[in-house]
């Protein structure tokens, strides 16, 4: 399918915040609408994104965020994050973008590959039924690097 | 530019997509998907079916809009046209390329 030479992305998604995970879950999506193999592997924060009570409670940073266009010290009173999260979770419905817990089934549709990263699920004392049914193991950061087993695979660290 | 398909002259776009509906026909489309290695089946037939009707209908198309389709799940999608399913449909279609990104 079309001229790209990318055959296959790697993703490593090391962050829980809302515009980091839907990052990892689109360019994950568009690269398998375009004939592109797609991984995840979700490692320290980024677990948040596969972790079944915490999935659908993500937020957007209002804290050191310069585009957020609001003053840290405001950024940072109790229920800021909620509803900057609850504005941006508005629009994102407005241009047919899936919540998280819908996405995650639309990728392992599609065909994406979706892994925990051993050494962080340990470290947060996380337990395989902790983590959305979906998931296709717990792997080493040596089991992903073995993931990119074709020539032209890419991996982007988010 | 113009292309033949199945021995009838079409408009196509650069990438293939014919930019004329009324000159498709299912000759057109069975030979559209063999050029992109797909033997059209019964569900081939529905799914290109009611994608020609989302266009026509001014509906948006997008994975997850296949997901609520209840013509056909995601798996199915992509194990009917492997290598991109909504540009490969589409094409098969007669209906242009979708943009969307999800």
């Amino acid at each position: 399918m079309g001229n790209t030479k990318v055959k296959k992305m790697l993703f490593i998604l090391s962050k829980a915040s809302i515009e980091n995970v839907y990052a990892a879950f689109i360019m994950a999506n568009g690269a398998r609408m375009e004939g592109i193999e797609a991984e995840i592997f979700f490692t320290f924060f980024g677990l948040e994104a596969i972790q079944k009570d915490k999935l659908e409670h993500l937020h957007v940073a209002t804290v050191g965020n310069p585009a957020m266009h609001i003053p840290t010290i405001i950024g940072g009173l109790p229920g800021m994050e909620a509803v900057a999260t609850k504005m941006m979770k508005k629009e994102m419905e407005k241009l047919d973008m899936p919540p998280v817990d819908e996405f995650l089934e639309i990728l392992s549709a599609s065909g994406v590959k979706l892994w925990a990263c051993k050494l962080a699920v340990d470290m947060f004392h996380l337990k395989q039924e902790d983590l959305i049914d979906d998931l296709d193991g717990i792997l080493t950061i040596g089991d992903f690097y073995n993931e990119a087993n074709v020539e032209g695979t890419q991996m982007l660290f988010i | 530019m113009e292309a033949v398909l199945a021995g009838i002259k079409v408009m196509v776009t650069d990438d293939g997509y014919l930019t004329d509906f009324s000159q498709w026909n299912e000759d057109i489309a069975r030979e559209i998907a063999k050029n992109e290695g797909i033997e059209m089946t019964d569900r081939h037939w529905e799914v290109i079916k009611w994608i020609q009707e989302q266009v026509k209908a001014g509906n948006p198309l997008s994975v997850r809009g296949i997901k609520k389709s209840g013509v056909l799940d995601i798996k199915e999608f992509y194990a009917l046209f492997p290598g991109g399913p909504l540009k490969l449909s589409t094409k098969i279609a007669g209906v242009p390329k979708p943009k969307s990104c999800i």
